[in-house]
């Protein structure tokens, strides 16, 4: 910045280790307890250094044989209901959202003004305040234990459509008219031109919706009741209902690490776009 | 044949008592081949109306007709129009190549013929080098001209152009003018061309149309414009420095003026409140005394090839354009300034119309 | 909106929209009518037959002093998170600016606990915290004397939550905070260099003032968050306990509703949430807007 003093950079280095440090901890000690055997955490303290069980605790948690008192889903099942009900909801949104936003942006309708704001109110209630008669629409439609049921009441929120809105109004009108005169229809413009100028909103959007469907707690513990359609971080905490003996926490942790992988993945690949488009759409 | 016609145009913003019109009734007869430049200052409506031919806007009143067809309902991809935007509109995720071809690709035009028909503009415009690079890879200049080349491929039988060089620096703004010419020269095609400058308007203009307020004040030749404005307006908006304008009354030889009686070297036209005009160029200076109206000389521009002198004339701004091999006046002088009687120009005062 | 060029068509829009509409239409407004309707509704314990209440649901929420604690809770909560997540993140980004070299690893590094749940952050914390086999709970034993407990003390079990929701929120108010000082003009504070202000005073003065926008908007993210996002948090942690000292009300919703049967109170406590909710948005809509036209 403007001064050059070493020791406001010394400073800020030893600020940002801090912070690292504190952010990083709570991560690097699960990955050490997922690493020992639930014996050797129990005793306190634990050890600070990885063990040599990685392997051991790993797969007894993929497959579910962890023998804990609490419960013993396999993850890998969950892993993959997560990843599935992730993509779905981040694929679904984007895709909903474009045609929507395109709509609100590009045409005049009747009671155009009305659906826009109906959309925008979604954006104020998060499916927590509606649980229970959300709940009951699906028991209702049979959707209780299915993607569907897990996946579409989450696609009801409309924050993907007006971030698209407002990156829409940012396309010049020239591109526009000069798509008219060249004899684009309006699916034709969506398709060759509004989109191709989308994809870093898109690719923001597809991080912020995957981790958001990724991390659903409330919603998938209504809406499942069998093993097999929970979601990771439900089955996770379920795995801790046994008391700090009862648990076998290196199963805990081996699930936390790997519950974190995917969403960390997205995160970290799209980092670049991620943030320029989280940043610039949200205001 | 790609005629233009255009009757009683009318363009009203809102509807009902609260309308807004901001073209009141433009007709103009446009033939096929002519270079046509629409001028004026900014909001006089010389984009809506070039929008309006071009379909992006629609006609409140009166007709627009292309190659003899009224199109006021079509839709801008059915009129066989091009247009080159201020912003040159070019669709930035896609190669030079592939913005020329779009609208031939939608067109259903078969790929050789799309291959043969970008190659050619590219050759016209010297862009070969450039096809396969993207718009932010290419300087303003450069992007206009591929905003061009967008033009003359779809063979239209009008071009439109909305202020293509505002965007220019000066230098650039020169040469492009060049090329259009030449592009003229070389296809033919009808064009409309809008722009504020008036340099540009008389460079390129086969004909123009002076617009202000949303009314046509005059279409005609540079010359006829220049040398017969059919109003104040025009006097004063063509030429560089603007023509002098002073009102007063004429009596025969003699035309009161803020307090000054000024001999004319002809009578005017007719008695009666009236607007003088005289341009920079036709006038001449003389030491004083010599017979002609007194100005005193407030400030002096030396532009090199010529110099400008401001000076007053009663209580009127008038501006003299010297030759510079002529010894100019000091500031402060007192000065005779005299013309002849074919450099003036007569405007009603109240209908500021030439008379 | 302004004047903008739009396509003419009849129905496109229509056939564009419907997916959207039909979605929000079952899944959003039903339910939400639902919910405001059922909140004015008693159903018997069996629920087998429903009276109308009118108000008489609220009534008797805002009379239960189990409710009002949560709202006691629930603010306590959302307050401590807010600022203190805020002023963390501030912190870390007007450091982060100052540095160059590493910055994509600090930035990396920050941003990872945004990709972790909620509810992982939770176990993540209760392990780290566990009064019996605790790693920090050692430490604090160990080095300060101090014995942890938050199975037993609220205390605890707030800082606890508190602490987890903190350590996730940092990522994404940092983020906010690198941008909105990113676009502050440099010359701004070369400017006010020169005339002598000094680091700290410069981050007063200017720096701090121009971030208001972007404090404020993270104020109301925040507070939102802190109320919803967080209910994995104390589910996986405290479960609202100590008995009842850490259930902020997104949780009774819950309790009440799903463990306890009672969909009246339930639906009415959730319509509260909604109000509470919408004025937060309101009035962050409203001023943001009106700032960020700068």
């Amino acid at each position: 910045m403007v001064e050059r003093r070493a020791t406001l950079g010394l400073l800020a280095h030893a600020v940002m280790i801090l912070g690292m440090l504190i952010v990083a901890f709570p991560l690097y000690l699960a990955f050490v307890a997922s690493t020992h055997t639930a014996q050797e955490i129990v005793q306190a303290p634990m050890p600070l250094l990885p063990g040599s069980h990685f392997w051991d605790n790993y797969s007894a948690a993929l497959t579910g044989h962890g023998g804990g008192a609490g419960s013993n889903a396999p993850v890998g099942r969950m892993m993959w209901v997560s990843l599935v009900t992730a993509l779905v909801i981040a694929f679904g949104k984007i895709a909903v959202s474009l045609l929507s936003a395109f709509a609100l942006v590009y045409f005049r309708f009747p009671f155009r003004n009305l659906f826009f704001w109906a959309i925008f109110v979604t954006l104020m209630l998060p499916v927590e305040v509606r649980i229970l008669p959300t709940y009951k629409v699906i028991s209702d439609l049979g959707m209780l234990n299915s993607y569907a049921g897990l996946t579409i009441p989450l696609i009801a929120s409309a924050t993907a459509t007006f971030l698209f809105r407002q990156f829409f109004l940012t396309v010049p009108e020239e591109l526009v008219e000069a798509a008219r005169i060249d004899g684009a229809g309006p699916m034709r413009f969506f398709w060759d031109i509004l989109l191709p100028l989308s994809k870093t909103s898109i690719a923001a959007l597809f991080v912020i919706q995957f981790i958001y469907g990724w991390n659903q707690y409330l919603w998938p513990l209504l809406a499942t009741t069998s093993e097999d359609m929970y979601p990771v971080v439900v089955g996770i905490k379920r795995m801790i209902a046994g008391g700090d003996s009862g648990n076998e926490w290196n199963i805990v942790m081996a699930t936390a690490i790997m519950a974190m992988i995917p969403p960390a993945i997205v995160v970290i690949f799209m980092q670049r776009w991620f943030v320029k488009g989280l940043v610039d759409t949200e205001k | 044949m790609a005629s233009i016609t255009l009757k009683d145009v009318v363009k009203r913003y809102g509807t009902g008592p609260k309308a807004n019109p901001v073209i009141h009734g433009v007709s103009a007869e446009i033939s096929d081949h002519e270079f046509i430049v629409i001028v004026g200052p900014s909001g006089c409506g010389k984009s809506t109306l070039l929008r309006m031919v071009a379909g992006l806007e629609e006609i409140s009143g009166g007709t627009i007709s292309i190659g003899g067809r009224v199109v006021n309902d079509v839709e801008p991809s059915e009129r066989d129009i091009a247009m080159v935007f201020q912003n040159y509109a070019l669709y930035p995720h896609m190669s030079v190549f592939d913005n020329m071809a779009y609208g031939l690709k939608i067109a259903k035009v078969p790929i050789d013929e799309i291959k043969t028909r970008v190659d050619k503009a590219a050759k016209i415009l010297e862009l070969g080098p450039y096809l396969q690079r993207k718009p932010r890879e290419l300087s303003g200049g450069q992007r206009q001209r591929v905003a061009m080349g967008r033009a003359i491929v779809r063979q239209p039988q009008v071009f439109l152009f909305d202020e293509p060089l505002s965007n220019l620096d000066a230098k650039l703004r020169a040469q492009t003018r060049l090329e259009i010419q030449k592009l003229h020269a070389e296809l033919g095609v009808t064009s409309l061309f809008v722009t504020h400058d008036q340099v540009e308007a008389m460079t390129l203009a086969q004909r123009m149309i002076v617009m202000n307020a949303g009314r046509m004040e005059q279409i005609g030749t540079p010359d006829e414009v220049y040398h017969r404005p059919a109003t104040t307006f025009v006097a004063s908006f063509i030429g560089s420095p603007p023509m002098n304008l002073i009102t007063g009354q004429a009596d025969g030889s003699r035309f009161v003026a803020a307090g000054q009686t000024l001999a004319l070297p002809s009578a005017a036209p007719r008695a009666g409140e009236m607007i003088l005009g005289l341009r920079p160029e036709h006038a001449e200076l003389s030491r004083n005394g010599a017979a002609g109206w007194p100005l005193k000389v407030e400030a002096l521009e030396m532009l090199g090839a010529e110099r400008l002198v401001y000076g007053r004339v009663g209580e009127t701004l008038f501006t003299v354009r010297l030759d510079a091999t002529l010894v100019p006046p000091k500031v402060g002088d007192l000065v005779t300034l005299t013309t002849t009687p074919e450099h003036l120009h007569w405007f009603d005062a109240a209908t500021t119309k030439r008379v | 909106m302004e004047k903008r060029v739009r396509f003419n068509s009849a129905w496109l829009p229509w056939v564009l929209l419907t997916p959207q509409v039909l979605i929000i239409a079952v899944f959003f407004f039903w339910p939400a009518a639902q919910a405001v309707l059922q909140s004015m509704q008693v159903q018997d314990s069996f629920g087998l037959s429903t009276e109308w209440a009118g108000l008489e649901n609220f009534k008797t929420l805002f009379g239960d002093s189990a409710y009002l604690e949560s709202f006691k809770t629930t603010a306590i909560f959302s307050i401590l998170v807010a600022v203190l997540g805020i002023a963390l993140s501030l912190m870390l980004a007007v450091f982060a600016d100052r540095v160059i070299k590493g910055a994509l690893a600090y930035r990396t590094m920050l941003i990872v606990p945004y990709a972790v749940a909620p509810a992982v952050a939770g176990v993540l914390w209760v392990f780290m915290f566990s009064p019996s086999i605790g790693v920090v709970t050692y430490g604090l034993a160990k080095f300060f004397g101090f014995e942890w407990n938050h199975l037993l003390n609220s205390t605890h079990a707030m800082s606890l939550i508190v602490a987890a929701a903190v350590w996730k929120q940092i990522s994404y108010n940092f983020l906010f905070f690198v941008a909105g000082l990113q676009s502050i003009p440099k010359s701004l504070i070369e400017a006010a260099a020169i005339d002598g202000a000094r680091p700290w005073r410069r981050f007063w003065s200017i720096q701090f003032p121009l971030l208001t926008p972007t404090t404020f908007f993270l104020l109301v993210i925040n507070m939102v968050y802190a109320f919803f996002d967080t209910f994995a948090i104390i589910d996986a942690t405290t479960s609202g306990g100590p008995g009842r000292d850490t259930v902020i009300m997104v949780y009774k919703v819950y309790q009440d509703g799903v463990k306890g049967g009672d969909i009246g109170s339930s639906a009415a406590q959730s319509v509260v949430l909604m109000l509470i909710v919408v004025a937060l948005t309101v009035l962050q809509f409203r001023y943001v807007e009106k700032k960020v036209n700068y």
